[in-house]
């Protein structure tokens, strides 16, 4: 189950807003490949079965692409695919 | 009108939330146990798939390998536990302010007033079952029914994973059949008495004379009567109300057994000093201390003594342990675990009478020592200061700083 998937912590570069909600505007992955978000589509607590754990939810469109962002109590991790 | 109560059941949470953290164990047997190298080599939870190997909760930790050698064992995460009970009971707030927890893992829910609001009780039962498996990725079970007894009772029906419903009409066909040791307050002994009357089921217990069972169990054989009828009317308790707290304790297993009183005197001042601490911290001075002790054979047992002034010292508390202890104990075998436990709680800003032939002035002073001393703690950790009693085996030190007790269901009449 879920093989393909892996949890990591990420650094996020985000905007935090006047009425003190985030915005997260770029994904850093530890190896230093940084992708910007173009757009949060969906914000809702949820768990992530793929990658283990749970947390607020963000659905964000990376290019074409959408993909989920968890902020687990303070700390962010995306599901990333491995090959 | 009848009321809407709910109750909801995280199944098997412990191993549920360590198989959310960790997808690769999720189709293996998977057991949450203590440290079997300290001693707390115990199964305290464990997933669907070890239940079929016949692993049970409370077995040691070798017993439940010989039944399952795959079985992979984890140690308990308290933090997370904590988190997810945290964020299930904000999913139910949701719904109403009346929410009791039953432990870390259970709860009550009394929806009557929300039904206009979100529909009927069934409804709202579902909706929390698909929320928690959303938002947290882990199921309950959920009872539905017009007490709190018969919602327990449904929240064990169908698991994982399901909702069920017990109504005034399907009771007597869906609770009756079930066995007597089901209900609540039915431990090992009411069931073996219950048994040696021809009573097994709780149908048949309902239909037993209440005078009989009040002959053979006092006062809890009306209740088990009322329970087992249904006729239980206890409220659940409002959010604000659950946390007035009804006694402090701490206990322990020891890394090693506890041979004498110097051994015993050591462990009695390291829990005394975190639950007068706590008692500080609540603004609580205990009327009583209660002592509970186990020995190496399991055997079991609690004492208590009223105190002759209300304290919140660790020292006094300890003492008194210690005299319970020499009354009631000769040390016929080592011991395993002990506990200590502040009850009879009054706020500390309750005036007291002043002793006439009792320096009130010392005692005034010792109690400025401790606070001094929790401050150090606050500031420089647990280990930065303590007695020098454990000095004498400092491997007994490292046990218990305070944030290492564990949450158990407390008991069902809070409010009396």
């Amino acid at each position: 189950m879920a093989k393909d998937v892996k949890k990591e912590y990420v650094s996020i570069l985000a905007q935090i807003n006047v009425d003190g909600t985030i915005q997260p505007l770029r994904v850093l992955l530890e190896d230093g490949r940084k992708y910007d978000i173009d757009e949060v589509k969906d914000k809702c607590r949820a768990a992530s079965l793929r990658a283990g754990g749970c947390g607020i939810r963000y659905t964000i469109r990376i290019g074409a692409r959408d993909t989920y962002l968890f902020d687990e109590d303070g700390r962010w991790f995306v599901e990333l695919r491995v090959s | 009108m009848d009321r809407s109560i709910l109750h909801v059941d995280m199944n098997a949470c412990y191993a549920s939330i360590e198989c959310l953290y960790d997808p690769s164990i999720r189709d293996k047997p998977v057991a949450v146990g203590g440290d079997a190298e300290a001693r707390h080599g115990i199964i305290l939870a464990k997933n669907q798939i070890a239940k079929k190997y016949g692993v049970t909760t409370g077995e040691a930790l070798w017993q439940a390998k010989q039944k399952c050698p795959q079985l992979v064992i984890i140690k308990p995460h308290y933090d997370r536990y904590l988190r997810f009970s945290a964020l299930a009971r904000q999913i139910y707030g949701s719904y109403t302010d009346q929410v009791e927890s039953f432990g870390l893992d259970e709860c009550w829910l009394d929806v009557s007033g929300s039904v206009h609001l979100f529909g009927e009780a069934a409804v709202i039962a579902e909706e929390i079952r698909e929320r928690v498996k959303r938002e947290l990725g882990i199921t309950v079970s959920v009872g539905v029914s017009y007490n709190k007894v018969f919602a327990k009772l449904g929240s064990d029906l169908k698991k994982p994973d399901a909702v069920s419903v017990l109504t005034r009409d399907n009771y007597r066909d869906k609770v009756w059949p079930l066995p007597a040791s089901d209900l609540l307050y039915v431990g090992r002994a009411t069931t073996r008495k219950l048994y040696n009357h021809g009573i097994e089921t709780i149908g048949q217990l309902a239909k037993t004379d209440p005078e009989l069972l009040q002959a053979w169990f006092g006062k809890v054989g009306m209740i088990l009567y009322w329970f087992a009828n249904g006729l239980d009317n206890s409220p659940v308790m409002s959010v604000g109300d659950e946390t007035i707290i009804k006694s402090i304790g701490n206990s322990t297993t020891t890394p090693r057994d506890l041979m004498n009183e110097l051994d015993a005197k050591i462990v009695f001042y390291m829990l005394a000093e975190s639950v007068a601490e706590r008692m500080r911290d609540h603004g609580f001075l205990a009327k009583t201390v209660q002592i509970s002790v186990r020995d190496n054979g399991l055997f079991w047992f609690q004492k208590q003594m009223k105190l002759d002034e209300p304290t919140c010292l660790a020292s006094e508390l300890c003492d008194t342990a210690m005299e319970l202890l020499r009354i009631s104990y000769r040390w016929q075998n080592p011991l395993r675990s002990i506990g200590i436990r502040g009850c009879d709680l009054i706020p500390a800003t309750t005036p007291k009478q002043l002793k006439l032939f009792e320096d009130e002035a010392e005692r005034e002073k010792l109690e400025q020592l401790e606070r001094a001393v929790d401050d150090i703690r606050r500031r420089f950790g647990h280990y930065a200061i303590y007695r020098a009693v454990v000095e004498f085996d400092p491997t007994l030190k490292h046990i218990n700083p305070k944030e290492d007790h564990t949450i158990h269901p407390i008991g069902y009449f809070k409010a009396n």
